[in-house]
């Protein structure tokens, strides 16, 4: 078991060794090179933070954040509770109850329409899957809360957004 | 001024002041440690407790003082609790023999170095019982690594440092720094780093293994013992273990400034036979600036270099290490008996 173990530990040496002989010689060559790199890393100090509370990042076109439902020219919703997203989410957090539309055009709407944002893993297949482009996601992804109730967005409050 | 009273009020006001600055230095480091870790990694660190951040060890202090303070089912309780202390009173026991300023240290031994050797070598206790006393597998393996790295890595520093006993035919810590200094442009020529490079070498990396730092922090070992040693600890017995840490850190470095980089000693500035106070603010000033260099260094090479392999460190040390320090040994010996002023420096 020893011999098998340092024989593929040898194998595995002469795959990595460099050509260099001298950094197979002696561990000098190589500490000294990684002291230099991250010594230009401290000179440099140029870091990739982003203060996140005082500075935000914009996020990038198509990001995937909290959902919207959106409204017609007229201001009715578009969603004509047809059931596409709530199939088609994989973590099944839209719960929508439908009802009969008032309107001539559709014939029905949603009466509830709940996303569990602490379910959601923002995957956008709901927007994809929606016929009507009823559904959105919007790039805001930092609205915290105080319960989990809170993060369980209904009707109202999607359309609001 | 040979009224014992007098004495005894000027050996606990140096006591007080040394300790004191010494343990303010512990969270000053803690925070160097993190902000110089964030540079290398291209990140900006604490910087929101206080001005610049600096207040941050003092918000660590608070959060782990009210921790709760654990001990695990099945522990040892006893060695449990004294196994921190162990850490701890060692590394700041050897301090006192380590002269900060001309003739300035807490405790005046004619035996420096070897006291200084003793008592650092406690440090291993605490280490081990930890790691007993936890009762958790890792805080065991964790425990038996620190006993056996520290141990072969003590032979290879004791071997370095004889070596330089050798050549200064002393073991008091300010006679060696006096034989380093020497007149001129290229007096620091004089100091054991260029006249014993090997040793300085040997005793530098041997220091790592000692303190217990990356690349040689196989007893804690973040990601295969979860901490080792001090998994199991909690609140401020954790904060006792790692303040010992970062104090043994700064006795090392004080050792390795003493021995090898001139101690207190100003360059191309004569040592008074009768200090002034300028000339000892000078020589304290000096040897702080000598220590924070090392205590960088020591972070640099922290946040610089991967933990290397158990058997890689067993190797490097009796395969490497010992050998050449033995080697070392004897050609000063040689050296020495010869006469080779050319090779060695002889007082």
């Amino acid at each position: 078991m020893a011999n098998h173990s340092d024989a593929s530990e040898e194998n595995q040496k002469r795959k990595t060794a460099t050509s260099d002989p001298r950094e197979k010689a002696t561990y000098a060559v190589p500490v000294a090179k990684g002291l230099i790199n991250t010594l230009k890393h401290i000179l440099r100090n140029e870091p990739n933070t982003i203060h996140y509370p005082d500075e935000k990042r914009t996020p990038y076109p198509g990001y995937r954040g909290e959902h919207r439902l959106k409204r017609d020219e007229l201001g009715r919703e578009k969603c004509v509770a047809c059931f596409m997203c709530s199939t088609a989410c994989p973590a099944h957090c839209i719960e929508i109850v439908a009802e009969e539309a008032p309107w001539d055009d559709r014939e029905k709407r949603p009466r509830l329409f709940n996303i569990d944002m602490m379910r959601c893993i923002y995957c956008g297949m709901c927007e994809e899957a929606c016929p009507c482009d009823a559904i959105e996601l919007t790039p805001v992804f930092n609205i915290p809360a105080r319960t989990r109730a809170e993060k369980i967005y209904d009707k109202d409050k999607l359309l609001s957004l | 001024m040979t009224d014992p009273t007098y004495a005894i009020l000027i050996a606990m006001l140096k006591a007080v002041i040394i300790f004191g600055v010494l343990l303010q230095i512990v969270p000053l480091l803690v925070y160097f440690e993190r902000r110089i870790c964030a540079w290398i990694q291209d990140r900006i660190g604490p910087n929101r407790v206080g001005p610049v951040g600096i207040l941050q060890p003092l918000a660590d202090v608070i959060k782990l003082a009210f921790k709760e303070d654990l001990t695990p089912q099945g522990a040892d309780k006893w060695i449990y609790r004294l196994a921190p202390v162990l850490v701890y009173a060692p590394a700041v026991l050897a301090f006192t023999v380590i002269p900060v300023g001309i003739d300035l240290q807490v405790a005046t031994f004619d035996i420096g170095v070897i006291f200084l050797f003793t008592i650092s070598g406690f440090s291993v206790y605490g280490l081990a019982f930890g790691g007993w006393a936890s009762n958790n597998k890792y805080s065991l393996l964790g425990g038996l690594r620190a006993s056996a790295q520290m141990i072969s890595y003590e032979v290879a520093m004791g071997l370095s440092i004889i070596a330089i006993l050798m050549t200064a035919e002393t073991v008091d810590l300010n006679e060696i720094v006096r034989q380093q200094w020497a007149a001129g442009t290229l007096g620091l020529l004089e100091w054991n780093l260029f006249q014993q490079p090997i040793a300085a070498v040997v005793f530098m990396i041997a220091a790592f293994a000692e303190t217990n730092r990356l690349p040689f922090d196989l007893a804690e070992c973040e990601a295969e013992l979860i901490g080792g040693f001090h998994t199991e600890y909690t609140g401020l017995k954790f904060a006792t273990f790692f303040m010992g840490e970062y104090v043994a850190m700064i006795t090392m470095s004080g050792l390795m400034i003493t021995l090898f980089l001139g101690g207190w000693s100003v360059p191309w500035v004569e040592i008074p036979t009768d200090p002034s106070i300028i000339d000892m603010a000078l020589s304290v000033g000096f040897f702080t600036v000598k220590l924070f260099a090392l205590l960088f260094f020591y972070i640099w090479t922290r946040w610089t270099l991967p933990r290397f392999r158990y058997d890689q460190l067993m190797r490097i040390g009796w395969k490497v290490f010992i050998p050449v320090s033995l080697a070392n040994l004897g050609l000063t010996a040689i050296a020495g008996v010869l006469g080779w002023k050319w090779l060695i420096p002889l007082p």
